[in-house]
Parts: structure tokens; C-alpha cells; sequence
């Protein structure tokens, strides 16, 4: 009797710590990688330390699948997720995700309201963005010597012979075809929105199609570059950036055509540390914290006020990160903003036809 | 040295080793008549059944040369040796019918479709399975596998045919009948057979001619009334039938007949087979049914013996008892119908004929 | 012997059958408690989820969800041109109350959704209608759709609606086999630049059974000779052939693309020898034939295992039997040996070709332009496009024709007729 008694009482005490320990406890999930490393220097590290709770740090590989599963099966798992745009739009359009009030957001460094302080199209009903992504195209300049400056560049088979690696999804290919195709930054999703425009776009791709390297992961792009296995590559900036700054590869990225987009923090409906999220997510899309990830990696920050406390590399103080953002005025001369409305509408059917006409061979 | 012998197989100074380090069929000589039925008989391992392997075809002879009809075959594959062959397992093939099955031979010889036809039929009423053509071997029985299996190395009329093992699968009752069918169908078409086992009333029953096999050697090549009444030396006496063995050293020889000191200081008169001088060790072999038990009239040889156990087997009594020292001395007594009153312990004379027993070679 | 009519009994007076019944339950329900967590964990893992698969892919309770009224008032529509306005009041009118609703099923993005599915740009069309939808206070309502969308219209826009809000729909199935409704609601082919899903499984079964000759060409000589050697020998072969599978499957998939791609292994080696110029290496990967090869290598195994397994069963002897009859070595092979074989061929090809169906990642990972499978359509529509409907659809699909393969594999060669091994 007393043995029982005395693990029932060490069960209870197991149970109360655990409790305990659970109630401080956030699921933290983003794209692995550098990208994360970046968030948990920048957001994590000072957040954990500053208010003794801690965090759970989860990769994924995007999409709204888990969330859209775990939020159904009413067993959320994951506080607060990174995800892109389209992404965020839809899952708030369906209910999967907490709303979020701007109001709440804390006010710039300098003063400003967070709604004003925050970027252009960076704030939405469930989402606050925190860093601005690009995909860009980048080439091997030890191998190149006179290297492509022009999205048209990637396109011209004579002028650069060699495999192209492309991702192998419509999204960004279609906007790069038109643009390379001479179709001005502003106009591409006017020209897309038409039956003749994707037309045009596709043809576009034809051009290249027997030389294409389809990638899929962000990581795949530098590795396909480093082994030469594709002399053009579409990538994602901060991938190229980490390989030239980390890895010292000698990458060099074009801007010209650039397609940017928006990485944004949400909750999950029905998240069970709903308050500690948001906690988290005020703290990290502070001012201070996205200068600090963006000493980490080459994505621009959100906010306007973060831009003037950009500095170098966190590893490499000879490195200015400010000219290595997306945001970055003279990467944005010619660049598109990734249109989630027309992706929303139209992914579905584009990626049928991108599907049907990869299959064609 | 290929003269004209009019043997059907003729095995020459054949040898055959698998490794190159042991000799498992040592120079083989052997002729075997047309129309002969000659049995390899010996325990596992004698060599016998690679000596019909090679006569095959399947296993290549290490050295010497085997002929069929005076060919020499060495460099003949199996298949164009024209030899009909019953496994031990009978080999039928499983996704064709029985009559199928007996096709087969005939087919790969381009045989057209109507005689195949009338061949099957034929052989298959030979074995008494007339209405068994459509069935598959799995919906036979054993003994009617074993019939397919005979009727099919038959079909195709060869000279010789070759019987590995043929009744080892089969139980006593339907192993004896088939000795009786195989016996009488190798009468009825006069082909010659080459039939190995290793059991030997399977050998007596059928054979013309036995080759007892051991240590890849022939022991004895002899009819098997001969092969029973006089084996040449103790291995063939022991590995046919039964037997009494007595030990002792010769003392005399008379022409034919030798006198034998046993280890137990007896003294027994005995046919001088295997001996050649006097003061050899010897063993004397002594079938069981030739002793008498209390012989009414005085014989050669009179000795006595204390019975251990006796088995009543209807026909026959068997009394076991100890004799000149070998204490398993089995003696067959006939059923005569007036059983004498032996009991266990009780000791009595036994008596046998010189002539009925054999001095061969010591066995240790 | 018993008469029909009356039971045999037992010395203590019960009929016999009851009793032998009465005496055999117990080993009967032992037996089914012995086999109970296996039927439960087959219910749960695979009948459960199959069921769930076909249940989804004819479920359509977006429309019947988001607005209730209209679903149900619409189905009095005759289709005909613009529906009434009285329907369309109550669309608008369910549509207000649905902005509000932020319940998981409920929202005016899941109706968006499901509209988008046949009407490509209609998600924003319903989503921004929706945020106006309150403002409208007075009819006529259609001319106020209009006014905020020309879209509204359209009466294929309605019909599609009307579609949507069925509790059950052919609609998944109508695109997962390249089908749809046209503006007057009838079925027509999907445009030729949108075909994808029966050009893919067309692709997805010639390509697996090309791989499954490739396996058994390969694998028959290998088989044969496992079966032959001796035991010692085999079982270290055998173990060779199993070795693939305690290597992680991504794992053996990426050890093909260091050995083939342009600068890989192969490519270097050839170049070394100089069978191709530095500038010559051959594409080998990212297309047809590394699909081809890296998953006839993973699927090797399957279709050794069932034909070794066969071939140690057929006894030396039946080779021997058919020569000494007279039969050639070919004519021996073909006649005798083959024919037994293919138990095991028929039971490796069926394994290998039902895999290959449904293979994801290795033709994900290799397989370039080609690479694209019905698997990763289905894959697409679970992981990332979210119409879990139309994948479930196509996995419907996938299972009738492996069903459909089956049956005739039942058919050809009876499937008590199989060895797996």
C-alpha cells in the first residue's frame, strides 16, 4: 500500500511539472536552414532569455496542409508558423487561423504606429509579415565570365549555353517569361490575367524547356550551381547570399526581374498557447529583432524603421548587408511583387497546364 | 579398344571424382546384355547412382569410356543418347496432364499428332491408366505417378531404360505390386534395364543380374540366386539377407571345404570361398534358415546353444540365442505345426550342413 | 447411420451438433481474440482510410456548409439562363452572414475555394462579393452582383454554384479524368492544354510496365542462379539482394543522382576512359531513364524474392527428365522449366507493377520533366493545392485500375497460382 501511495504521489508531481513546464512552452515553425538559424538569433534567443519561456523550434516545407489538418482534428500542435502570402491569405479566407489586431503590434523605434511603421501590403487579418523574400536568378561567375545582367539573359541559349534550373511550379517561372519576354515589371499580371498572356508565357518557356533542371527544395539551387550540373539557376536570394558569404562560392545574383514576397507569422486556430504566440510574434516583428535577423540573412525587413539599424553580417563584418536585400533600391529598379490575389484565383489551373505541359516532354 | 561385344552398355575403366581428391566410382568395368535387367545395388554413397548418372548423361565420365551398342557416348548429350530414364521422384512435370506427359518424348522427336495420339493411348493402357490421360500428376497417386512415370520413359521406344530409385517414395504393399508390374512389362517388351537401389529385396525380385555396389566398387556381379547362396565375400553377405557371422582362424583345407578353429576354441567344417591359406583369419557366414534346431540326424557340423529370446512370427519361429560366442546367433525355424516346447534360457543343439556355410574374408 | 430427420444425440441427451459447437467455441473465439489486433489495426490503417478516401471524394458540403438557405433553395432552379431573384436575395443575404463566420468549414473562403476548383478566378470574385454583400440592402440583387462583378453574369458562374451545393458531386471526378462542365452545365473534354491526369496515368502504367520487364529480365538469370548455387553460396548472394532494403529509400535515390548526373560517377568515369568527350556527358538523370533505372533497382528485389522462391521448389530433375527424353537445353527451358516459373513471374510482375503505380519519391527526385506521376499529382493535391476532394478522386482511380489489373491477373493466371514467397 505505501509503495502505491508513494508513486501515485511521485505521478501527480510528474504531472504538475509537466504542467508546469508545458504553460511557458511554444512550437516555433519555419523552413529550416539558414532561414531559421537566422530567426533564432534574431527573434528566439533574446525572447526566450527575456521572458524565461521556451521555444520548440519545428521545420516544414510550407503549404498549409498541417495547419489546415491540425486545426480540423481540433489538435493544434504548432503556435505560431512562418509562411508565405498566398498561403496566409487562404488559410485566414478558410478560418484555419487566429486574427490578428495591427493595433496590438508595438510602435517603431522612432515612434511610428506599427500600421504605419509596417511596409506597404504587409499587415492582414491573420498574418504580420517579417521579412521580404525574393527569387532572383544567379550563375556561377568563375565559370561565366562576362555574367548576364537581364532576365532576358536567362532565356538567351546562345548568348549563355547551359542548363537552366527552374522550380518546378508555375509561380515566379510565368512572371520571369514575360518579363524576359519584354513585358514591363508593372504590367506582368495585367498581361497574365489574359488567355494570351499565358500563352505568351508559356511559349516563352519553350524556349528553354529541353535545357531545364527542375528544382523543388530552396536548398537544391546552389548545390545544382556548385556542381555545375546548370550554368542559370532561379533561386531564392538568401540561399545564393549564404553560399557567397558562408561558403565563400563564387555566386553572383541578377536582380533585374526580381519577384519579391512576403514571409509572414501566423497562429493556428485553436493554438493552446495562443497568448504566448502572440507574445512571441509582437517581440520578434519588433524594430530591433528584424534589423538583428536581417544580420543573418539577406531578407529586407518589414518594417521602415528597421532598415536604418541594418548593418553587416553577423559572421563576416566586411559584409554591408544592405545592398544584399531585395528591398534594397537598386535591386527594386526592375522588380515585380508577387500578386497572391492572381496566384489565388488562378494556381489551381496554372498548375494543371505548367503540370500538362512539363508532361508533353 | 572398341570391338564389337554386342553389349547393350559397356562400362570401361570408368572413373569418377566430383573434387579431384576422392575416387566415388573406381574403375568400373561392367557389360550389360540386351534385354538384361541388371540392378546397381548398394547402400548410399557406393557410387551407384552416379555410375547411371554418367550413363546418362549428366554427369561426365572423370576417365575411361562408357559405349551404348558399341558406340563410345562420352561426348553424346543426354538428350541425343536415346535413353529412357524413371526418377526418383518421377520427375513429372506438373503444369502438363498425364498424357501430355507421355507426349512429351514423342514431340521433341517431331512425331506427328495422330501417332502421339495412338502412342499415349497405348502406353498409358500398358500401365493400366487408360482414363487417367487428362489428369494432372497432383490428382494421381503415388503408384499411379510411378506407372506414368515408367510409361513415359517408355513411349518413345528406347533400347535402354534407366531406374533411378523408382519405388522409394512408395509405400511396402504398393512397392512390392510394383515390382511385379515393372518385372513384367520389362518381360513383355524386352528392353534392357539399368535399375539402381539400395534395397535388395527390390534387387532379388527383379533383377537378371546384381551388381552390388560399396566403396565404388563392384563387390559381386551375380544372379541373385547366386548372389544370396554364394556371396563372393563378407560385405555382399552381410548387405544380402541375413546372415550369422562366426570368427575364427582356418586351420585345414580340403579342396573345397576348410576346418575353421573358432575364437571359442569350437571347431566347424565349412566351404572354403574367400580363404587361401591355412592359420587366415576368417568369418563364416551362415544364412539363418539353413541351421537346424535339434537336428534329428547327425550333421557336419553340431553345436549348442543357450536361447535369449524367441519371437513367434506365424510361418516362421525366430530363436536368438548365443553360439561359439556370438550372442545374436539368429536361427529360422519353419512352422511345421508342431512347435516344439523351447523356452528362454534353455539350451539346445543347432546344427548345420557344411556346405551351407561360407568362409569368407575376416570382418573385423 | 443417422436419418436426416432426427439428431444425432449424445449419451447425455444434447444434440451432437450443438454440443460439438458448444465444444469447439471457446478455440473459436481464442482464435478470433488471437487475430483481433491485426483486424483492428487493419480496420483502423486501411479500410477506415479508404472508405474515408472514396467517401471525400464524392463529399461536397461546401455549398450545404457556407450558405445553408441558398443551397437549399437553389436546387428549385431550373438551370435555365440567370436564376430568379428571389434565389439570388438569399444568396446575397447568406453570403453577409457568412463573411461574419469564421467557423472552419463555414467561411466564404471555403466556398471560394470550391467555386475556384471549376471556375478559375471566381475565389476573388465570392471573397470580394462577400465583403459587399452587406451593403446590399434592396433588390434587384442580381443587377447589384453585377454591378459590384460583371463575373455575375455569367450563368455557368450560377450553375456551378448550384453544383456546389449538392451534398454530393461527380465534379471530382469529372477533372481527376480530364472532364468538365461547360457553361451550360454539360460535360465536355477540358482543354487540350489543360489534360493531365490521363496523359500522366497513361504515362504511369506504360512506364511501370516497362520497368517491370526491365526487373524481370534482370531478375530471372539472377534467380535462377540463386536457386541453383549452393546454399552457402546463395544465402551470401541472397544477401546481396536484400541489402538494398536496409538502406533508406531517399538515400539509395540520391546515391543514383551522385552516380549519374553530368558530373557524376558514371559520366567521370566514362570521360576518364574516354568513351565521351569532357563536352559529351550524357544526360542520364532528371529524365526517363533515371527514373527507369534508380527504381528498377529499388524494385529488383521484388520480383527476385517471388521467382527464387518458386525456382528452389523446381528439382534439378525435371531439367534432367526432359533431356534424357530427347529435349535440346532450349527446348528443355522453354517447355519445362519456364512453364513452372511463372507462378513466381506472375506473383513479381503483379509486386512490381502495383508498386510502381504508386511510386512517389524516386521518380520526385530523378525523374526531371518525367518525373511527373499520378502519385504526384495526388501527392500535389493533398500536400499542397489542398483539394483533397479531386485527390482523393484520382486515388479512387489509381485503386479501381490496380483492381482492374488484379482481376485480370485473376483471370490470365489465377491468383491461388501466385508465390510471393
Amino acid at each position: 500500500m505505501k509503495l502505491k501511495t508513494l508513486s501515485a504521489s511521485i505521478l501527480a508531481a510528474g504531472l504538475i511539472a509537466s504542467s508546469a513546464a508545458s504553460a511557458g512552452d511554444i512550437t516555433v515553425v519555419s523552413w529550416g536552414g539558414a532561414y531559421t538559424k537566422s530567426q533564432v538569433e534574431a527573434y528566439h534567443k533574446p525572447w526566450v532569455a527575456k521572458t524565461g519561456n521556451t521555444i520548440k523550434s519545428e521545420d516544414y516545407n510550407g503549404g498549409i496542409a498541417e495547419i489546415k489538418a491540425q486545426v480540423e482534428a481540433g489538435n493544434v500542435s504548432w503556435d505560431i508558423v512562418d509562411v508565405e502570402l498566398s498561403d496566409a491569405i487562404r488559410a485566414c479566407d478558410e478560418g484555419l487561423l487566429e486574427t490578428i489586431d495591427p493595433a496590438d503590434l508595438p510602435a517603431g523605434a522612432d515612434g511610428t504606429a506599427a500600421k504605419d511603421d509596417f511596409l506597404e501590403g504587409t499587415l492582414y487579418e491573420c498574418a504580420v509579415a517579417n521579412i521580404v523574400w525574393s527569387t532572383i536568378f544567379a550563375y556561377d561567375k568563375s565559370k561565366i565570365k562576362d555574367g548576364p545582367t537581364k532576365m532576358a539573359d536567362f532565356f538567351d541559349m546562345e548568348k549563355f549555353p547551359g542548363k537552366r534550373g527552374l522550380r518546378k511550379s508555375p509561380k515566379v517561372n510565368l512572371e520571369f517569361a514575360l518579363m524576359a519576354d519584354g513585358v514591363a515589371a508593372k504590367d506582368v499580371y495585367e498581361v497574365l490575367a489574359t488567355p494570351e498572356g499565358v500563352d505568351r508565357a508559356f511559349k516563352k518557356l519553350d524556349t528553354i524547356k529541353g535545357d531545364v533542371v527542375w528544382w523543388e527544395a530552396g536548398a537544391q539551387p546552389p548545390q545544382l550551381l556548385a556542381d555545375g550540373e546548370v550554368a542559370l539557376t532561379t533561386a531564392y536570394n538568401g540561399r545564393i547570399f549564404n553560399a557567397v558569404a558562408g561558403e565563400k562560392k563564387p555566386f553572383e545574383i541578377v536582380w533585374d526581374g526580381q519577384v519579391w514576397d512576403l514571409d509572414l507569422w501566423v497562429i493556428p486556430k485553436g493554438s493552446k498557447n495562443k497568448d504566448l504566440a502572440m507574445d512571441f510574434l509582437k517581440f520578434s516583428t519588433a524594430t530591433e529583432q528584424l534589423a538583428a535577423q536581417a544580420s543573418w540573412i539577406s531578407y529586407g525587413p518589414a518594417r521602415k524603421s528597421s532598415s536604418s539599424l541594418v548593418g553587416t553580417y553577423a559572421t563576416d563584418a566586411s559584409i554591408d548587408m544592405g545592398p544584399q536585400m531585395p528591398t534594397n533600391p537598386a535591386n527594386l529598379t526592375n522588380a515585380v511583387q508577387n500578386n497572391f490575389e492572381f496566384w489565388a484565383d488562378n494556381a489551381d489551373q496554372l498548375t494543371e497546364r505548367f503540370n500538362a505541359w512539363l508532361a508533353k516532354g | 579398344m572398341s570391338n564389337i561385344t554386342g553389349a547393350a552398355v559397356r562400362f570401361e575403366k570408368v572413373q569418377k571424382s566430383y573434387d579431384g581428391e576422392v575416387m566415388v566410382v573406381k574403375d568400373l568395368n561392367l557389360d550389360v546384355a540386351p534385354g538384361e535387367f541388371l540392378t546397381m545395388l548398394g547402400p548410399s554413397g557406393s557410387g551407384k547412382s552416379t555410375c547411371l548418372m554418367m550413363l546418362a548423361g549428366f554427369e561426365p565420365a572423370t576417365n575411361g569410356e562408357i559405349y551404348l551398342n558399341d558406340k563410345a557416348i562420352n561426348s553424346v548429350p543426354p538428350n541425343k543418347r536415346g535413353i529412357g530414364m524413371v526418377f526418383q521422384n518421377y520427375a513429372l512435370f506438373p503444369h502438363m496432364s498425364v498424357a501430355e506427359n507421355l507426349a512429351f518424348p514423342l514431340k521433341v522427336r517431331g512425331i506427328s499428332g495422330a501417332d502421339i495420339d495412338k502412342k499415349v493411348k497405348r502406353a498409358l493402357e500398358m500401365v493400366e491408366l487408360g482414363a487417367f490421360g487428362n489428369r494432372r500428376p497432383a490428382q494421381l497417386s503415388g503408384g499411379q505417378q510411378q506407372r506414368v512415370a515408367v510409361a513415359r520413359a517408355l513411349v518413345f521406344e528406347p533400347d535402354l531404360i534407366l531406374m533411378d530409385e523408382p519405388l522409394g517414395a512408395l509405400d511396402k504393399q504398393l512397392r512390392e505390386q510394383m515390382q511385379y508390374e515393372i518385372k513384367h512389362i520389362h518381360e513383355n517388351l524386352g528392353v534392357t534395364v539399368v535399375y539402381v537401389t539400395h534395397d535388395q529385396t527390390e534387387a532379388l525380385t527383379m533383377s537378371d543380374r546384381v551388381a552390388v555396389f560399396e566403396d565404388g566398387i563392384i563387390q559381386q556381379l551375380s544372379p541373385p540366386d547366386e548372389l544370396y547362396e554364394s556371396p563372393q565375400n563378407s560385405f555382399v553377405a552381410q548387405f544380402i539377407g541375413e546372415n550369422n557371422k562366426l570368427s575364427g582362424k582356418v586351420t585345414a583345407i580340403n579342396g573345397k571345404v576348410c576346418e575353421v578353429l573358432l575364437d571359442d576354441r569350437t571347431s566347424v567344417k565349412s566351404e572354403a570361398v574367400n580363404v587361401s591359406a591355412i592359420g587366415d583369419r576368417t568369418t563364416i557366414s551362415l544364412r539363418p534358415e539353413r541351421v537346424e534346431v535339434e537336428p534329428e540326424v547327425s550333421m557336419d557340423n553340431m553345436l549348442s546353444g543357450k536361447i535369449s529370446e524367441i519371437l513367434y512370427l506365424g510361418d516362421h519361429l525366430r530363436i536368438v540365442m548365443e553360439v561359439a560366442g556370438n550372442k545374436e546367433f539368429i536361427a529360422k525355424v519353419r512352422n511345421r505345426g508342431e512347435l516344439r516346447p523351447l523356452k528362454k534360457d534353455q539350451t539346445i543343439t543347432v546344427g548345420w550342413a557344411a556346405g551351407d556355410c561360407k568362409a569368407l574374408d575376416p570382418v573385423a | 447411420m443417422s436419418d436426416s430427420t432426427s439428431p444425432i444425440l449424445t449419451a447425455d441427451g444434447t444434440p451432437l451438433k450443438a454440443k460439438l459447437a458448444q465444444t469447439t467455441r471457446r478455440l473459436r473465439i481464442k482464435a478470433l481474440l488471437l487475430t483481433l489486433p491485426l483486424v483492428i489495426f487493419i480496420i483502423i490503417t486501411f479500410v477506415l482510410p479508404i472508405g474515408q478516401m472514396l467517401y471525400r471524394s464524392v463529399h461536397n458540403p461546401t455549398g450545404i456548409m457556407v450558405t445553408p438557405n441558398f443551397a437549399e433553395a437553389i436546387q428549385e432552379w431550373d438551370g435555365e439562363g440567370l436564376p430568379d431573384d428571389r434565389f439570388v436575395e438569399i444568396f446575397v443575404k447568406d453570403l453577409a452572414l457568412a463573411k461574419k463566420n469564421r467557423e472552419i468549414g463555414k467561411t466564404v473562403g471555403n466556398l471560394a475555394t470550391r467555386v475556384n476548383y471549376e471556375i478559375p478566378g471566381s475565389r476573388s470574385l465570392i471573397t470580394s462579393t462577400a465583403r459587399k454583400a452587406k451593403n446590399i440592402k434592396e433588390g434587384p440583387y442580381l443587377d447589384a452582383l453585377i454591378k459590384i462583378n460583371k463575373k455575375w453574369e455569367n450563368p455557368a458562374m450560377w450553375l456551378t454554384l448550384q453544383r456546389a451545393s449538392k451534398e454530393y458531386t461527380a465534379s471530382f471526378y469529372l477533372a481527376a479524368l480530364d472532364r468538365k462542365y461547360d457553361d451550360k452545365g454539360d460535360i465536355v473534354m477540358a482543354d487540350e492544354l489543360y489534360q493531365i491526369y490521363i496523359p500522366i496515368l497513361m504515362k504511369t502504367l506504360w512506364l511501370s510496365a516497362v520497368i517491370t520487364l526491365l526487373c524481370f529480365i534482370l531478375a530471372y538469370p539472377v534467380s535462377y542462379l540463386l536457386s541453383t548455387l549452393p546454399m552457402k553460396t546463395s544465402n551470401l548472394l541472397m544477401i546481396l539482394v536484400l541489402l538494398p532494403f536496409w538502406t533508406s529509400l531517399l538515400v539509395r535515390t540520391t546515391a543514383w543522382i551522385a552516380m549519374l548526373q553530368t558530373e557524376g560517377i558514371v559520366n567521370d568515369f566514362m570521360v576518364f576512359l574516354g568513351v565521351i568527350g569532357d563536352d559529351g556527358r550524357i544526360q542520364m538523370i532528371y529524365n526517363m531513364t533515371g527514373t527507369i533505372i534508380a527504381m528498377v533497382h529499388i524494385l529488383l528485389p521484388f520480383m527476385i524474392l517471388p521467382l527464387y522462391s518458386v525456382m528452389k521448389t523446381i528439382p534439378p530433375s525435371y531439367m534432367r527428365a526432359a533431356k534424357s527424353m530427347g529435349a535440346s537445353t532450349t527446348y528443355a527451358f522453354t517447355k519445362v522449366y519456364f512453364p513452372q516459373t511463372i507462378p513466381g513471374i506472375a506473383a513479381g510482375t503483379l509486386l512490381v507493377f502495383i508498386l510502381a503505380i504508386g511510386y512517389y519519391i524516386t521518380p520526385a527526385l530523378v525523374g526531371g520533366n518525367d518525373g511527373l506521376l499520378i502519385s504526384n499529382l495526388i501527392a500535389g493535391h493533398i500536400k499542397s493545392t489542398l483539394n483533397w476532394s479531386l485527390g482523393a478522386a484520382l486515388g479512387t482511380i489509381l485503386l479501381a485500375v490496380v483492381l482492374v489489373f488484379y482481376w485480370v491477373y485473376n483471370k490470365l493466371v489465377g491468383v491461388d497460382n501466385l508465390k510471393f514467397g
